[in-house]
């Protein structure tokens, strides 16, 4: 059967705007009573596996202003690399684990917080491993197409100094951007730039 | 390309086709936009999975923005409308089972948010909010009221054409994508600097709803069809490909 070999050209994008809140999370807005919780608020429970870890930081426009009005999405494996979707084949992931969170970042300080689990290593499409990372999309007023990138841990410098995606940020001093750092006790910062020197590293993928 | 670990890789993203990140009409684009070029890879496990969502998230009127904030008995003002369309990637194949999230302004042109001044009013049994999933051939449908147009500080006298916003799911975590739906027929749409972001006049094209007579309720509501492309898999486009020698 002869089908059309060109693909559909993908929807554009359009900025989610400054009351992305109403949309993705009312009752975090104020909109009470639609929706008995607001989606991706809880990334884990108590019966998840794995080690408990707190994420904080700030996103900084080009002149160095926390945003105060975007949000923040979350997509991670569980403790063992597998991702919670049907998509991973591998077996058969923690099933008190969604692997999905959405936070905003806060109305008056603009810090963003989340608390899950260090995530386990997951294979690049050649085999070899990735480090422990998390993605990351950024949507806010004034962001035409969502933001994409990649959180690694300081803790684990062996696995990143051969992660087949760090390896390929040129130039390398810019990977220091997508290493979030160790505070103690569980808790890492992890700062997002726009724009500026320390600009992070944001994906096409 | 798939290969022996079961990877699919997805189509990567045309961005001739999308909105670049600074588009200076658009004035908060300014000091939000990357100015390094993105790094751009093929997708691996991280991108290629996503999030699963399913029917016991949703409550009975999360689909009925007319009537999910309003008192019993009572309902949103304006013109009601029902919006639908299929969900489908880029081989044309509709999306199962995608969480579809909307939020709109009220009849008057006003959101109900914190940050929100605009002097219209609140309708107090508008929230503006409302979500489903998409049937097993991709199509999804919800009612709600007509949104009006709203002036925005970007530039003197700029009003926003009326619309709804939309974020989308699909089942890989590459295919998330929030963007707008606007009206046949507005022409605030060709004055609207976020829609000008987009490079492509078709692109804007698909972006605009069309009436939709066929489905329109009688002596109820209109009807308008919003049909999303989100990204599809490399492989799906190379089997096509080999049918067509
Ligand atoms: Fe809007």
């Amino acid at each position: 059967m002869a089908r059309a070999n060109k693909p559909l050209p993908e929807s554009p994008s359009q900025t989610a705007g400054p009351y992305v809140h109403i949309g993705c999370m009312p009752n975090y807005s104020g909109i009470e009573g639609i929706y008995a919780e607001d989606p991706g608020r809880q990334i884990l429970d108590a019966r998840t596996s794995g080690t408990r870890i707190r994420i904080y930081g700030y996103i900084y426009d080009g002149d160095g202003a926390p945003l105060t009005d975007a949000v923040i999405e979350t997509w991670q494996a569980d403790a063992a690399g597998r991702y919670p979707s049907p998509q991973d084949t591998r077996g058969a992931a923690d099933v008190n684990f969604g692997g999905w969170g959405r936070k905003p970042c806060d109305p008056q300080t603009g810090e963003f917080r989340f608390a899950t689990i260090k995530p386990g290593r997951v294979p690049y499409p050649d085999g070899r491993l990735q480090a422990p990372h998390i993605t990351l999309w950024i949507v806010a007023r004034g962001i035409n197409v969502g933001l994409h990138t990649r959180l690694y841990f300081d803790d684990e410098a062996t696995a990143n100094a051969v992660d087949p995606l760090l390896v390929q940020v040129d130039p390398q001093d810019r990977v220091a951007t997508l290493i979030a750092k160790s505070t103690g006790g569980g808790g890492f910062r992890f700062d997002i730039h726009l724009q500026g020197a320390d600009e992070t590293v944001f994906l096409d993928m | 390309m798939s290969d022996e670990s079961g990877h699919h890789a997805y189509l990567p993203r045309d961005r001739s086709w999308q909105p670049p990140g600074l588009t200076p009409e658009y004035r908060s684009s300014r000091l939000r936009s990357p100015r390094q070029p993105l790094l751009r890879l093929p997708t691996t496990l991280s991108e290629e999975t996503g999030p699963v969502f399913g029917h016991a998230l949703l409550g009975p009127q999360d689909d009925d923005l007319i009537h999910n904030y309003a008192a019993a008995g009572e309902s949103a003002l304006g013109p009601r409308i029902l919006v639908h369309g299929q969900l489908r990637d880029q081989s044309g194949r509709g999306i199962a089972g995608a969480l579809v999230e909307v939020w709109q302004a009220n009849a008057g042109g006003r959101y109900r948010h914190r940050n929100e001044g605009y002097l219209a009013p609140l309708d107090p049994n508008f929230g503006g909010c409302g979500r489903c999933l998409s049937d097993a051939n991709g199509y999804y449908r919800f009612t709600t009221i007509q949104p009006a147009p709203y002036p925005w500080p970007n530039n003197p006298n700029a009003w926003r054409p009326a619309h709804i916003h939309f974020s989308l799911f699909g089942p890989a975590f590459a295919q998330r994508l929030i963007t707008q739906m606007y009206f046949e027929g507005d022409p605030l749409i060709w004055m609207c600097p976020i829609v000008n972001a987009i490079p492509h006049r078709q692109g804007v094209e698909s972006l605009i709803a069309r009436l939709d007579m066929d489905a329109a309720v009688s002596m109820d509501m209109l009807a308008w069809r919003f049909d999303i492309t989100l990204r599809g898999l490399e492989q799906t486009l190379f089997e096509n490909r080999s049918e067509g020698l």
